[in-house]
């Protein structure tokens, strides 16, 4: 009896939670698609339902409540999304629901809900750094325990456990070494960077302007494409127009570097490995690897989505009454070269 | 008044009249701009021809840059122009819709896998298939217009909210990559051919609807819905099949520039492709000089006023304007053609040059 009510009960949260998640990616399509959308993930969510119910009944299992973006954002995100749900499923011990929103107001929304619900843990990659205070408070009173991944958020530390993030500072410097390391005689850059402000961009710039600053680099253009390769394409064949020589893209992610090299291999400029142009993005997508691998780009930065192992380990940590050594933990990030890359780490990394 | 024109030489008729033609505004402006750059920089005009990296001949120079990347917006500005004129109001769902047809068309060529070797069906059906959903996509909005009466604005709302999403969805959010290089030629070159394939696509379209308006009433029947819509009810037209056959077509204009955009990087990325393309293809109908409360429209106007916005766009470029800072400066052309256009500042202009003819009678 006991059996049965906890895995209706969980599964009308996981039909409920897969419900927001669909509605604020595809609301307002066309009634038939949404039908249809939420019907597929719910029957193949069906079979797994009864695992958790088992383990439930010896009270092994670790709620959690996720809040995340929406999947659609990016590439990165879908990589991220899919991390945590083969993290947390209940093979590993969890009971995980899922809330996705690009709006912070319908993000705390989604925590009441959770600390209404009870979860044990609430993760939180939070759309807006401002606004947590309450709801969080609400959620210490309540005996919930907060990991903040992915992004940090203006509130006390106290009210979370651990933030899990990315250093984008970091990322920029390991990039900017690397192109350091590659002894050119002179660097004459194409610098594209992402949508102004953003943390990736502000990271990712500060490294590239404080080595131009002093070594003696020259931008041979700076300019922000916001992400989109269209309109890198249209800075790079700007420049290649007006004549000026370059040896190297500094491309904030690799949308603008797919962009760049479309604009070179139109004028007929040889890029890559020993080429006369240096390629750089940033965020490892898959395809960008596999360029990468043929050596028609010659270096990836990572930004890594895979946040599961981390928060893991954390709440292993704090299961087990350890206290942790630091709040911020920033995870390892890598930098691909091209002469060195291989299969392998482009079946892995690759999101 | 009379005796004033008679009085007048042939020349200044001849003067008047260019001013009053509508391609005048467009043109003027295209003018503006070239003469900016052959002040500040004269090899803004230098056309080389060189090979691309596969060894085929291209031209490059900035002009060339330009009737490239133009051309989407001139296709783009055809189908917005009747919508403008048709409805009274604008498609802002423009960027999304083309994230759909462009998703679609790729969905189709690639099939269920993501990174294919070869395509999974030939380009054409692909297209075919895109250009269906695009109308579709087209009537929805169309449909919300004219017999549910909503603001064009706020109807397509709607979709400009949802497509990108929408788009994201057919594609299971991957993101599907061609390699097969024939799919590139659309957005690119054809072998042998040093000039941008978007230019002679868009010259087809442009072909195209010249023959429809010349051939078929399309032109008065839309003129007379966007003047009166009653009186064009009463004389036995039906205004609410004009306005979803404007979106229908606008629609198919979508799915055309979704197979440029997508053909020039083989990918597609849902949240940034033809970001903010509406907003041009507006101006372009608005530096047109065409009214966009609806009503009479020039095509041509429009076509020349998406060259001139790409004009603007590869001219701030050249000159290192911050990329980001670009939309202050075609919201700066707006604001002037939006005042120039008002009634308030015609009122005064009118009344400022009859008051100067009068004392020269005097």
């Amino acid at each position: 009896m006991k059996k049965k009510l906890l895995s209706v009960l969980l599964s009308t949260a996981m039909v409920a939670a897969l419900a927001t998640g669909c509605g604020s990616s595809e609301e307002a399509a066309a009634p038939a698609e949404e039908a249809t959308a939420e019907e597929a993930p719910a029957a193949e969510e069906a079979p797994a339902e009864e695992a958790p119910a088992e383990e439930a009944a010896s009270g092994e299992l670790i709620k959690v409540g996720i809040i995340n973006n929406d999947p659609n954002e990016s590439g990165y995100r879908t990589a991220n999304d899919k991390d945590l749900k083969a993290t947390f499923t209940a093979e590993n011990g969890y009971d995980a629901s899922f809330a996705y929103s690009l709006k912070n107001d319908e993000q705390i929304t989604a925590a009441q809900k959770f600390i209404q619900d009870g979860v044990d843990y609430l993760l939180l990659s939070a759309a807006d750094t401002a606004g947590w205070d309450s709801v969080l408070q609400d959620a210490q009173d309540a005996g919930i325990r907060v990991i903040l991944f992915d992004r940090t958020i203006d509130a006390d530390e106290s009210l979370y456990e651990a933030s899990i993030v990315s250093d984008m500072d970091k990322e920029g410097e390991t990039a900017v070494n690397w192109l350091k390391d590659q002894g050119l005689s002179e660097y004459k850059i194409i610098h594209l960077q992402g949508v102004m402000g953003s943390a990736a961009q502000q990271g990712r710039s500060g490294a590239l302007d404080a080595a131009v600053a002093s070594d003696g680099w020259t931008l041979v253009t700076q300019q922000t494409a916001e992400w989109n390769a269209e309109k890198a394409q249209q800075i790079v064949q700007s420049v290649i127009d007006s004549g000026e020589s370059f040896n190297v893209i500094y491309a904030e992610n690799d949308d603008m570097a797919k962009g760049a090299v479309a604009a070179l291999d139109k004028a007929n400029i040889s890029h890559g490995v020993g080429k006369d142009v240096i390629v750089m993005g940033f965020d490892c997508n898959k395809w960008a690897l596999e360029e990468l691998l043929a050596q028609n780009w010659n270096y990836d930065g990572q930004c890594n989505p895979f946040q599961g192992v981390y928060i893991d380990e954390v709440i292993k940590k704090l299961e087990a009454g350890e206290t942790l050594s630091e709040k911020v933990i920033i995870m390892d990030e890598k930098g691909f070269d091209a002469t060195t890359i291989t299969q392998d780490e482009v079946d892995i990394y690759g999101i | 008044m009379q005796t004033n024109e008679a009085k007048k030489s042939n020349e200044s008729n001849f003067l008047m009249k260019i001013v009053k033609n509508q391609c005048f505004i467009p043109l003027a402006a295209l003018l503006l701009l070239a003469l900016f750059n052959l002040i500040a920089d004269p090899s803004f005009f230098k056309i080389t021809l060189g090979y691309n990296s596969a060894g085929n001949p291209v031209l490059s120079g900035f002009l060339v840059t330009i009737l490239d990347s133009g051309s989407e917006l001139a296709i783009l500005a055809i189908g917005m122009t009747l919508v403008t004129a048709a409805t009274g109001g604008q498609d802002i769902s423009v960027g999304a819709a083309i994230a759909i047809s462009g998703s679609v068309l790729l969905r189709v060529l690639c099939g269920s896998n993501s990174r294919p070797e070869t395509l999974q069906a030939p380009i054409i059906v692909a297209f075919l298939v895109s250009c269906v959903v695009a109308m579709l996509f087209g009537a929805f909005n169309g449909v919300l217009v004219a017999y549910f009466k909503i603001q064009p604005m706020i109807a397509t709302l709607i979709l400009y909210t949802a497509g990108r999403s929408i788009a994201a969805w057919i594609n299971n959010n991957e993101l599907p990559v061609i390699s097969d290089t024939t799919f590139t030629y659309f957005g690119e070159f054809i072998p042998g051919i040093p000039i941008p394939t978007p230019f002679f696509i868009a010259v087809a379209c442009m072909i195209l609807i010249g023959i429809v308006l010349k051939v078929t009433n399309l032109r008065l029947f839309t003129q007379a819905v966007g003047i009166n819509e009653s009186s064009s009810r009463l004389n036995g037209l039906n205004p609410a099949f004009i306005k979803v056959l404007s979106f229908v077509i606008l629609g198919l204009c979508v799915a055309v520039v979704g197979l440029i955009k997508v053909s020039r990087i083989s990918t597609i990325n849902y949240s940034v492709i033809a970001k903010d393309i509406e907003m041009d293809a507006i101006l372009a109908v608005a530096l047109g000089g065409n009214a966009l409360s609806g009503g009479k429209f020039n095509m041509a106007a429009s076509i020349i006023g998406a060259y001139v916005i790409q004009f603007l766009t590869t001219t701030l470029y050249k000159f290192q304007v911050q990329s980001d800072a670009l939309p202050a400066y075609k919201a700066m052309v707006v604001i002037m053609l939006v005042v120039v256009s008002a009634p308030v500042v015609r009122e005064k202009f009118s009344s400022l040059t009859k008051k100067l003819k009068v004392k020269e009678v005097a």
